[in-house]
This record gives C-alpha cells, structure tokens and sequence, in this order.
C-alpha cells in the first residue's frame, strides 16, 4: 500500500500528511513533484492544502493545470483513491472531479479552529472506521471553504448519499452544512476540514485517526480481495 | 528642505562626515544611499551607544545580535534562531501590507541563517479601539495582512499579544518574530568574503516600491506621511515561500558562501553589510538587477524595498547549481557582480561606475553614533503621587470582575488568533491563549515554549522598572509552559530620542532589560529597535516588547492554565502585596494610569520560577499559570474559562478585598496540583521559603471567592466566559 502527496511550490500541509500516514500509521508514503509524469505506483494519491499556485486567481485554479494532474485524473478515472483536503478540495472542484465550489467564508475571514463534524455516510473508503452520526472535532484553517452547488447538484449529492461530512455548527456558511464529499464512484473525496492535524496525542486530538484509518482499511480490504 | 543631503535625512554634520569618507562631495546615488544607510532604522545611531548594558553572550548563544537573526543551542546539535522586527510605521499608513511585509521580512531573516522557519509570534498594540473608527480599521487590516501572509507562506502564528492604549491611537505598533531550527553545522551568515565569488540576486524583481522606507520609518509620523504611502512595500507570500525553499534546498550545496535578505534599505544595505563582514568589497552592476518597471534610475534600484528578495554570495565556478535549484522553485537567479578586496562598495551602471564609497562607512560600524543628552520628565515623579486608598473600593466586586473580563486588553483574544492558522505543521502542542505556545520538533523529544510580552503601562510609569517586568513576565510565560527560558530578542518601540525625555524613558529601558536579562541569565540575541514612534508630539507609552524562548527537554511534559478536574488543589506561590499602581485594574475601573509600578525582587522571582519549572518537570502540576494584568482575580478566572470548571476560593488577607483581588504583585503563579502530592509541594515550597498560600480547589461551575469568610465574589463560568470571549469581536462589529 502506498500513499503519494503531491506537492505544488505553494503546498504547506504536504509535510503534515505525510508525517499522519508515516508516523501516526508507519505506512509507506512519498511526495510527488507536481512535475512527475508517472504515479501509477500509487495506491492513493493526496491532493494536501496549501496555496497551490499562490491562489491569487481563484483557490486551486492554477493546480489543475499542472504536469501531474493529468496522470492524476486517469488515477481517478482508474477507480483509485483520490482525496483532496482544503486546498486540495478546492482543486478538485475546480477539475470537476468533485461538483460543486467553495467561494469566500460567509464572515469574509480566514477561520483556523476545531470544529464538529458529523458523519453523515460511513458506507465509504473514508469514514468506514466511523459510526453514521459520529461527530469527529477537526481543525479547519481556511478562507474560502464555503461549499457552494446548485439545486440539483445538491439533491443529488444528497440521494446518492455523497455527503461524508457536515458541520455541526457551520462556520462558513456552506449549503447544507458540507464539510466533504465524494464522487458517485465512492473514490474521490474532497473535504475542507484537516484529518492530518488531528492525528497525535501529543496534539491533543486525535480524531482525524478515523478517517486516515478508514482509508488503511478500505485499501487492504481490497488487496485482500486482489 | 533646500538643503539636499537634509531630503535624505541627513544634518549638516552627518554631510560633512560623508565628505570626509569620500574625500569629495557625494554625487546624488551616494547621498541617498547614506541617507537610507545612516537612518536610525538601517544604523541604530541614536541606540548603539547603549547596547552595551545587553548581555549577549553565553554558553548557549552561537550567534548573538548583528547578524540576520541570533541563535541559541538546544542540545543535540540543534539550535533556535529568533529576531523579532517591527512595521509600525508602515502599518500606520497601509495596515494590511504594513504588517504582511513585516511578516515577510522577519521569515527571510530567519532562513537568511539556514534556518526552517517553523513559527510566528507578533506583538501588537492599538489606540483607543472603543471609540475609535480608524483605530478598529488599522486592528482589522493588520490582523488580516498578518494572516494573509502567515498563512500562505505554511508557518503557524502561534503566539503573542495584542493591547490597547490611547498612546497609540495615532501610531500603531506591529512587531513580527520568527522562530526557526537549525542544525548547528548548518548555520550561514550574511558574509560576502573570498575573491572573485559571485554576487547573486535571487528572488522578485525590484520596483519603485518602499523607497526609502528605512528613511520614512526614522521621522515621527504627520499628515504628509499619507502621502509617502509609496514607502510602503506590497507583499506576495506565494513568491516568498518559492524564495525560503530555494535558499533552504541551495543552501544545503554547500556553495554559498553568504546569504542575506535584501530588507531595509535593499540592495543599498545588503551589499554594504555583507561586504562589510566579510572585510572585503564588492563590485555590482544595476544594469543587471531584474526590474519590473522601465526607466529605473540606479539611485531607485539601490533603495528599493521591493520584498522576497535575496542576495548570494556563491563560490566562484559553482553559480550553475544555484541557478538549477532556483529555476526548479519557479525563480530566476542574476550575477549582478563579484567580491573584491579594495574594501570598497562600487556601484555601476553598465561600464559606468556611478557610485563610489568605503562599504564600511555605510554600515552601522562607519555611521554616527550620537550619546544623546536625556532629562528625567516630570511626569515621572508626578504619577508616583499616588496610594491604593485615594480610590474607592467599588460595591459589587462581581460586577468589577465582569468589567476587567471585557476590557480590551484581558479579553479573549480569539477574534484575532483564529484568524491565523496556528496549527499548521502539526508541531503546535499549546495553542494561542495560554501563557506561552509549546511546539514539538520532530524527530526528536524536545519542544519550545514562545511567547512575547510588555506591560507598556508599567514602562511608561517607570521605564526600568517595567521593562524588568517584561523580561521577567516573559519568563514566567515561559515557565508556566514547561519550558526553561534561554534566550530574548527585543522590539524597542519608542518615541523620538532626540527629545531628552523620550532618549531618557529608552534608556532607563535599555538598562532594565539588560539587568533582567543578566539576572535571569537569558542573553538578548537580536532585535530591533523602532523609534519615532510618535505624532503630533504625543508619543506612544515606551514598548520594549520581549520576545522569548524556553526549551523544553521532554515536550510531554508540557503545562497549561486550564484547571483540569474537580479536587485538585488550589496554590498561590508567591506573596500578594498592596501594588494596584499601574494595574488594568486601575486604569479600566478608576481611569487612572498612576502609581509605583510593582516591585520585582529577583532572588525571589528565580526561586519562584525554579520551583514552578521543576515542579513541571517532575510531573507534580495539574495547570500552572502566571498572575499578570487583573491580578488573582482574574488569573483565576482565566484558568476556569479554558476547560469551563469553577473554583471555591478562601482567602485570609489584611489587605482591602480589590486589592487583594486585583493587585498586580510580581512573582506569582497559581498552580493546582492532586491532593495525594499536596504534601510534597507544601513541604518543597517551605523548604525554599518561598511565600504560598493554599486558596481551595477546583469546584462545580462557579468561581466563587470567600475573603476573611465573607463572599464577595460568586458568577458562574459560562457568564464569564461569555462575557471575555465575545468581547473583542463585539467591539469591533
């Protein structure tokens, strides 16, 4: 099993990721230049946050663009795992690998702070460590982390049981709540709270161990079945 | 002005020294150079003379002040760099990139040494924010201009403090400190030395922007200094964190010779001081310099602030490494000249030589040093008139209490730090509002605490005294964490030291912070002094803010000011005294800014602070937290607020119920320790004569305090907490 984290010049939570999977699991775990052509020795690729590309267009707009996202979508396309935190959420909305936005904070500030979130599906590569309802106090640390999707989007996250995590108290004003969400395929999950920062005693809390646990145990469920 | 060497800043004898230097008059680039060079920002002219009463030396110190930033071992070949630097007058004028390129500037000090930058502390302090539009807009922007850039850049905000006063309504103060690690076989210096070596530019192209910043930050801030808002720099963090993994990842080549960061005074200072500490000179060419702009003169390519900018000395021959690490960050990399040996600084503008100087002479080392005459004020003596009882002891003292929580400057100041990512880089142990932060470093079992301090009211009413006080309170931040106090970097805000009784509050100042220092054996290794600070002949209360840090050999076994669990015993070390002078107390509740300031007892205040440290160390302590601003009152409250546990308190005391209440005395900690090791603490505390008293113990959902068995104090925490929390963030919306 291995994890890949790409890295843009301007990712900061490159570092925090890998030291959650290596030190807090001991998995193998490696950073990928956001030049690298071939990444198919990954089993799951980590899109961290960070401020890509400086993010002066819009947050994530830039990335997209970069040698290794190609390689990135087919991963995805593949059916393997893809999970974008913070930076990494915005990303991949703006791939349209995930629907939807996220546009400004309704307050206009940046907020760092832990929050409850919610499991709303534990039926996932992400949260199928978690009991549905659960709620996990994570650290946000973002400006523009307001999920934004029309209607019908919205309905259809929502049938389709796409909504991972809502907040318990919504800090940013995102519809319906949305903290994370994946794609229809169950593969790729984008969400803007920080599971990494939540993964050390010596921090004070370790709730983000569910989800980065879920994604261990999803992934040797399926080399088992290999 | 008709004068030209005065459009620079400069008096008729500073003029005639640098005729002397060039044995001619200088033509307009050279004046101008010496102008930025020679301002007390770039050449510290006015304060020089008095840092000699700072220790700097010890045997953890490795690089002491001069230098991009100090440095202090931690053991096991690491080491700390630190240097605090203040933006104020920028911030005054352009609040949001005041305090971003502040920020900007103190990061590329720190890996200017080769250090990773691994946190951020800042130092605020605002004029009357209650009443005041403009003074809320210069909070809400420097607030935001920290976070932008903090938080792009990937280093956590973890610490330091923000006050207000009317002193500072209409000049701000922003002071930024960085903090990073670094192997001690990894340190660079800012050292242009060896023949024919390389001089690099690396980084953002220089435009017309703070020019003469140096300039306009040496002169007290007017109506025109609206107008000089083009001496202010713009920041982009994005390109500055491009530029720290550069120097870090070229750094590691072992090809650079020297590094400096192009800061105030740009190119003009880099060139002088790197050329100066490497005993050598230095040739460059303008021409060469990347320019977003057309048109540049060499005076404006010299002067420019223009930010994330570097220079590099690199070995002769070996450029192509540098050039090939920094294009994989997106950047580019000029030869713009070479290190030569004439001792001289010579600037060309193609094959023209355009400006001519001894580089020493620019540098602080060949600038004026004035020892500047100083009057003790009047005021000094006039606000010692004063005893606790020329004011009324308030009727409700639970109301007193719900005053002093949402009072400005012992609010919550959660409105300003969650506006900061202080956890990024998962080392964050101790979150901003505790006494000091507590980070881990990876890798190995250590930590450091942070923390920044200055009671300005204190060096107002007396500038030694209080400026004790900081070092001290500074310390006993430190200590309540775990952490073991090492080492000091200062912010010296002033007002104008050419008026004898601003120069007198700075070095009464200057001297109580080195006593300090010496007597808690934590060695000042770099910092910055900011004067001028004034408008319109008010000038802000003396702020010499105290930047520190403590290591901490096991960061497990860190402390915080949280009262943890129902039982656990209640300690007051030290002795409370009848000193409300100069206490918020004083201010908020009765309007007076009067009094002695109170009295600090070194022997007493190291024995405390040993007994709180080992007692950390040994495990013995449920929370630890320092008395300051609002005295025991509100330490207490303070520390039932951050888990929402009450306290039963009984207090015996002669003294008057607020004064006993809200005394600011020195040397005091409240700790809380389990009943089974109450035993031990008592008996150590006995055997080290230091004064305690046992207050009661953490209990139901309610502060309540019993003076001579008589309850004048009983409000339950969430009110409290409701009260101190919103405060802030309800004063400015």
């Amino acid at each position: 099993m291995k994890f890949g984290i790409i890295v843009f010049p301007g990712s900061n939570c490159d570092i925090d990721f890998y030291h959650a999977f290596k030190d807090g699991f001991g998995e193998d775990v490696e950073y990928i230049w956001h030049d690298t052509e071939s990444i198919d020795e990954f089993d799951c690729i980590i899109l961290p946050g960070g401020f890509s590309y400086g993010d002066y267009l819009r947050c994530g707009a830039v990335a997209g663009f970069s040698k290794v996202m190609e390689s990135v979508r087919k991963h995805a396309e593949a059916g393997k795992l893809l999970i974008g935190v913070c930076n990494g959420f915005q990303i991949l909305t703006e791939m349209r690998l995930l629907p939807g936005a996220l546009v400004r904070n309704q307050n206009l500030k940046f907020i760092c702070n832990t929050v409850g979130i919610k499991v709303e599906n534990n039926d996932s590569p992400f949260t199928n460590q978690c009991e549905k309802g659960q709620v996990l106090n994570i650290p946000i640390a973002h400006g523009e982390g307001n999920y934004v999707a029309d209607e019908e989007t919205l309905k259809q996250l929502k049938e389709n049981g796409q909504i991972l995590f809502t907040y318990a108290e919504n800090p940013n004003g995102s519809l319906l709540d949305i903290a994370g969400i994946c794609n229809k395929k169950r593969n790729v999950m984008g969400m803007m709270p920080h599971p990494e920062r939540a993964c050390d005693v010596l921090l004070g809390n370790e709730d983000g161990r569910f989800i980065l646990q879920s994604i261990i145990t999803h992934l040797k469920g399926e080399m088992q079945n290999e | 002005m008709n004068k030209p060497y005065e459009a620079v800043g400069l008096t008729a004898e500073e003029y005639a020294k640098v005729v002397e230097y060039l044995n001619r008059e200088p033509n307009e680039l050279e004046l101008n150079m010496y102008g930025v060079m020679w301002s007390e920002h770039c050449s510290y002219k006015h304060s020089r003379s008095l840092f000699k009463h700072f220790p700097t030396t010890g045997k953890r110190v490795l690089q002491g002040p001069g230098e991009n930033a100090g440095i202090v071992d931690i053991g096991d070949n690491l080491a700390i760099a630190m240097k605090i630097e203040s933006h104020n007058h920028p911030s005054a004028i352009e609040p949001y990139q005041g305090a971003a390129t502040g920020v900007g500037g103190i990061i590329r000090d720190i890996f200017a040494m080769g250090a990773r930058p691994i946190a951020l502390l800042n130092s605020l302090r605002f004029g009357d924010v209650e009443n005041s539009e403009r003074v809320k807009y210069l909070l809400e922007g420097v607030v935001e201009g920290i976070a932008g850039y903090g938080n792009c850049i990937g280093i956590p905000t973890v610490g330091g403090e923000v006050n207000f006063n009317n002193s500072y309504n209409g000049n701000p103060l922003v002071n930024a400190m960085c903090v990073g690690v670094i192997e001690h076989d990894k340190i660079h210096r800012g050292n242009a030395s060896g023949v024919g070596n390389s001089i690099m530019y690396v980084g953002a192209a220089t435009g017309r922007d703070g020019m003469g910043g140096a300039s306009f930050a040496s002169v007290e801030l007017s109506d025109e200094s609206e107008e000089k808002r083009s001496a202010v720099q713009v920041g982009d963090p994005f390109m500055e964190k491009l530029l720290m993994e550069a120097c870090l990842e070229l750094l590691q080549t072992g090809s650079v010779v020297g590094i400096q960061d192009l800061g105030a005074a740009g190119l003009t200072s880099a060139c002088c001081e790197t050329a100066t500490r490497g005993e050598g000179g230095m040739e460059i060419d303008v021409l060469k310099v990347p320019r977003r702009e057309k048109g540049m003169l060499p005076v404006e390519v010299m002067i420019s602030e223009s930010q994330e900018r570097m220079l590099i000395i690199v070995e002769k021959g070996r450029e192509d490494e540098v050039t090939k690490i920094v294009e994989k960050w997106g950047l580019h990399s000029v030869i713009i000249g070479k290190v030569t040996d004439n001792g001289r600084l010579i600037v060309k503008e193609g094959d023209v030589v355009v400006g001519d100087m001894p580089a020493h002479s620019l540098d602080s080392s060949g600038a004026p040093k004035y020892y500047k005459d100083y009057e003790v004020p009047q005021y000094y003596r006039d606000v010692k008139k004063f005893t606790s009882s020329d004011v009324e002891e308030p009727t409700d003292l639970n109301q007193t209490i719900m005053e002093l929580l949402k009072s400005p400057n012992i609010a919550s100041k959660e409105w300003v730090y969650k506006q900061y990512d202080h956890m990024v880089r998962t080392s964050t142990v101790v979150k901003p509002g505790s006494d000091a932060a507590v980070l881990k470093l990876r890798g190995t079992k250590k930590g450091i605490a942070l923390t920044t301090d200055c009671n300005s009211r204190y060096c107002y009413l007396d500038p030694r005294e209080g400026s004790k006080i900081a070092v001290a309170e500074a310390a006993r931040n430190i200590v309540a964490s775990g952490g073991k106090p090492i080492a000091v970097t200062d912010g010296l805000n002033f007002g104008n030291p050419e008026k004898p009784d601003r120069y007198w509050q700075f070095r009464e100042s200057i001297v109580g912070i080195g006593e300090a220092c010496r007597e808690l054996d934590t060695p000042v290794i770099s910092g910055n002094v900011s004067l001028y600070n004034e408008t319109e002949s008010q000038a802000i209360h003396p702020t010499p803010m105290i930047g520190m840090v403590g290591v901490l050999d096991n960061v497990e076994n860190h402390c915080t000011m949280a009262f943890k669990s129902e039982g656990d015993v209640i300690i007051l070390v030290g002795d409370t005294k009848d000193e409300i002078g100069g206490s918020e107390y004083l201010a908020r509740i009765h309007n007076l800014e009067m009094g002695e300031v109170p009295h600090l007892n070194f022997a007493l205040e190291k024995k405390v602070q040993n007994f709180v440290l080992e007692s950390i160390e040994k495990g013995l302590l449920e929370s630890a937290h320092d008395l300051s601003e609002g005295g025991l009152a509100i330490g207490l409250a303070e520390s039932c607020m951050d888990h929402g546990v009450g306290a039963t308190i009984n207090l015996e005391t002669k003294l008057r119920k607020d004064v006993a209440l809200f005394s600011e005395s020195q040397s005091r900690f409240i700790i809380t320790v389990k009943a089974s090791v109450l035993e031990e603490i008592e008996g150590n505390l006995l055997r080290e004569k230091i004064p305690f008293t046992r207050l009661g113990e953490v209990a139901g959902k309610e502060l309540k305090i019993n003076i001579n068995s008589e309850e004048v104090i009983n409000l339950s925490v969430n009110q409290m907490e409701d009260a101190w929390r919103g405060a802030l963030e309800c004063l400015i919306h």
